[in-house]
C-alpha cells in the first residue's frame, strides 16, 4: 500500500516528477504543511516565556508534539526526547556533552565503516581531543556489519559504540538489539543513529536497549531543521548541558549557574516550534499508514527494484543482495558513466537520484567507489516509479556509449 | 540564453567532442619537473583532480593533469592543458573569465578551442563545478609557479 501521491503537494503539481531520494529528505504531506500554518495562525508565542494564555498555548503545542513523537518512537517517557535540528545536532550533542565527560586518554571509542559523516566525524575528533583509540569496525562484502570483528574490537577500554540502524548508502539494516549486547557485555554505551531508521521501521525505543535514539524529522515526512534525540533519563540527568543561555537554566547566580529539568536542560533558546508541530503531523500521518504498512511497501519496492536494476548490462549494485536485509536504498553503478553524469541524464527525464559519497567517505573507500548513485524508495513512490528509473537508465546506457568505439 | 536542461541539451552537454576527450584524455599524466603543482577536490561528489605546469621564461611551456572525476571534468581538464601550451598566465587568466563567461551566457567562445564545446555545461548550474574544476587547480598551479 502506498500513500497517495495527491497527499504530498509538490507529488501532485508535478505528476510527471520521479522523486527517488527521499533518503536525503522527504516530500511533506499537506497535513504537515497545514498543521505549519495553523500553529502560526492560532498559537504562536514563545513558550515558557509569557504568564499569557497565548504563549500556554505555544507551550502546549510543542510539548503535546513532544510527547506525539516519543510515542510513535516507542518511548514512555517523553522528557527524554530532547529536539535538536536533526541527526547531526544529536550526534555532536552525545559526542561533545556526554563524550567529553565520559572518554579519556587510553580509552576506545568504536564506530562502523558505513556510518554517515554525522556518525563518524564527531567521535573520530573526539577521540583526537581526549587522545582516546578510535576503531572502525569493518564491513562484510555484502555491506553488513562484520559482528565477528565488532566483538573483537568492542574491548574493555571501550567507552562507547556509535552506529547507525540503517545505512545511509547501502540501505543494510543492522541488528540494533545485538551490537547493543555487545557493547553493554562491557559496560560501554551503545548510541544508535536512527535518521534513516525511524523514517522506515517500527521504532520501539524502550525495547531496543540503545542508550540514546537520534532521529531527523525532515526524513519522516517531517519539516527541516527539527529532529532529536531519545536517551536514557539516567544519562541524561548525568550529562553537562551542551549549549547554554535562555530556558534551560534553573537559577544564574554571579558566579555560577544550575540547570533546569529534562527536556529543557538541553534545549537551550527558544525552541522550533514550528518544527515540532510539524514533525507531529507527520507522525500522526505515518501512524496512519502504520509503520507495518510502510516497510511491507518499501520491501515490495525494493525487491522489485533490485530485480529490474540487475537486468542492465553493466549494473553493479551495492549492499546486500535481499531486499528484507535493506530499507528502501538502492546503491549502484552503471558501467563506466560516472553517477554525476548519470543523475545529469536521469533528470533530465524528470527523476530525482542522488549521485555523490553520500557523506559516507569511509564506506566509499571500502567499496572502492569515489560516488555511487542512490535511489530511495517511501510511501509515496510505486511501481512505476522503479520502471521510470529503470527505462531512463537504459537510455542514459544508449547515449553514452553511442559513439563509444 | 544557456541551452535548456532537456533532452537537446542533454545532446549539448554530452556531444561526441567532449567525450572523445573523456575517453581519450590529453595530457594526462603528472610532470617531472613542474614549477607548480595544485590539486582541488570537489567535496560534492569526491572527484579531485591535479594539475602540474612548467613555466619557462613567463610562458606555459607544459601542462598535465591526474584525477577521477566526471565526463565534464575529465574533458574540461583534458581541453585545458592544450589550451594552456604557450600562453602567459596572464593569457590564461583572461581565458578564464571568458570560460565563467561561456557558462553563464551559454555562447560558445571560439577563441578557447576546443572548449567551446562546453558551452552545453551553462544549461546545467549543478555541473558548472565539474566543469571549473581543473580551471581551479591550474590557477593553484600558476600562482606557485610565479611564487616559485
Amino acid at each position: 500500500m502506498s500513500a497517495p501521491r495527491a497527499d504530498f503537494p509538490l507529488l501532485a503539481a508535478q505528476p510527471s516528477l520521479v522523486y527517488l531520494d527521499s533518503a536525503a529528505t522527504a516530500q511533506k504531506p499537506r497535513v504537515v504543511i497545514d498543521a505549519i500554518r495553523d500553529y502560526y495562525e492560532t498559537a504562536n508565542a514563545n513558550p515558557h516565556r509569557g504568564a499569557y494564555k497565548l504563549s500556554g498555548a505555544a507551550t502546549d503545542a510543542y510539548h503535546g508534539a513532544r510527547r506525539e513523537i516519543a510515542r510513535f518512537l516507542g518511548a514512555a517517557d517523553a522528557d527524554t526526547l530532547i529536539f535538536t535540528r536533526g541527526t547531526t545536532e544529536a550526534m555532536n550533542l552525545l559526542a561533545t556533552a556526554w563524550g567529553h565527560q565520559h572518554v579519556h586518554r587510553g580509552d576506545r571509542v568504536v564506530v562502523t565503516r558505513m556510518e554517515h559523516h554525522a556518525n563518524f566525524v564527531p567521535w573520530q575528533q573526539l577521540a583526537r581531543d581526549v587522545g582516546a583509540e578510535f576503531r572502525i569496525c569493518e564491513l562484510t562484502d555484502d555491506g553488513r556489519i562484520d559482528m565477528d570483528q565488532l566483538r573483537l574490537l568492542v574491548t574493555a577500554n571501550t567507552k562507547v559504540v556509535a552506529f547507525g540502524h540503517v545505512s545511509n548508502a547501502l540501505g543494510t539494516i543492522n541488528d540494533v538489539r545485538e551490537i547493543v549486547k555487545i557493547a553493554h557485555a562491557i559496560g560501554a554505551v551503545a548510541f544508535c543513529d536512527g535518521a534513516q531508521g525511524a523514517p522506515h521501521l517500527r521504532v520501539e525505543f524502550d525495547a531496543l536497549g540503545v542508550d540514546a535514539y537520534a532521529f531527523s524529522g525532515h526524513k519522516m515526512l517531517g519539516p527541516m531543521g527539527i529532529g532529536g534525540v531519545i536517551a536514557r533519563r539516567a544519562l541524561l540527568e548525568s550529562t553537562h548541558p551542551y549549549q547554554f543561555g535562555g530556558d534551560m537554566i534553573e537559577f544564574v547566580f554571579d558566579g555560577d549557574s544550575t540547570w533546569n529539568t529534562l527536556p529543557h536542560k538541553f534545549e537551550a533558546g527558544t525552541p522550533n516550534v514550528e518544527g515540532a508541530v510539524g514533525l507531529a503531523a507527520a507522525v500522526r500521518y505515518l501512524d496512519g499508514i502504520d509503520m507495518d504498512n510502510v516497510r511491507a511497501h518499501e520491501v515490495e519496492l525494493t525487491r522489485y527494484a533490485l530485480a529490474q536494476l540487475a537486468t542492465i548490462d553493466g549494473m553493479q549494485l551495492f549492499g546486500p543482495a535481499a531486499a528484507e536485509a535493506r530499507s528502501g536504498v538502492v546503491s549502484f553503478n552503471l558501467s563506466d558513466i560516472h553517477p554525476h553524469d548519470l543523475s545529469t541524464m536521469l533528470d533530465v527525464d524528470g527523476v530525482c537520484v542522488r549521485a555523490g559519497h553520500h557523506c559516507a567517505q569511509p564506506l566509499m573507500r571500502a567499496i572502492h567507489q569515489t560516488a555511487t548513485v542512490r535511489a530511495s524508495f517511501y510511501v509515496y513512490n510505486t511501481a512505476a516509479d522503479v520502471d521510470a528509473l529503470v527505462a531512463s537508465l537504459r537510455r542514459a546506457h544508449a547515449r553514452f556509449h553511442a559513439h563509444a568505439g | 540564453m544557456p541551452t535548456p536542461a532537456d533532452s537537446a541539451g542533454l545532446a549539448a552537454l554530452y556531444q561526441e567532442r567532449i567525450l572523445e576527450h573523456y575517453r581519450r584524455p590529453r595530457h594526462k599524466g603528472a610532470l617531472e619537473r613542474a614549477t607548480g603543482v595544485h590539486s582541488v577536490k570537489n567535496p560534492l561528489c569526491g572527484d579531485a583532480v591535479t594539475v602540474s605546469v612548467l613555466v619557462v621564461n613567463g610562458v606555459v611551456a607544459d601542462a598535465r593533469f591526474t584525477g577521477t572525476g566526471c565526463s565534464i571534468m575529465q574533458a574540461s581538464a583534458s581541453m585545458l592543458m592544450e589550451l594552456v601550451r604557450e600562453r602567459t598566465p596572464h593569457e590564461i587568466a583572461d581565458c578564464a573569465l571568458r570560460f565563467d563567461a561561456m557558462l553563464a551566457n551559454g555562447t560558445a567562445d571560439e577563441t578557447l578551442g576546443a572548449l567551446s564545446a562546453l558551452a552545453g555545461v551553462a544549461g546545467f548550474p549543478a555541473r558548472h563545478k565539474c566543469a571549473k574544476l581543473a580551471w581551479r587547480a591550474l590557477a593553484g598551479a600558476l600562482e606557485q609557479s610565479a611564487g616559485a
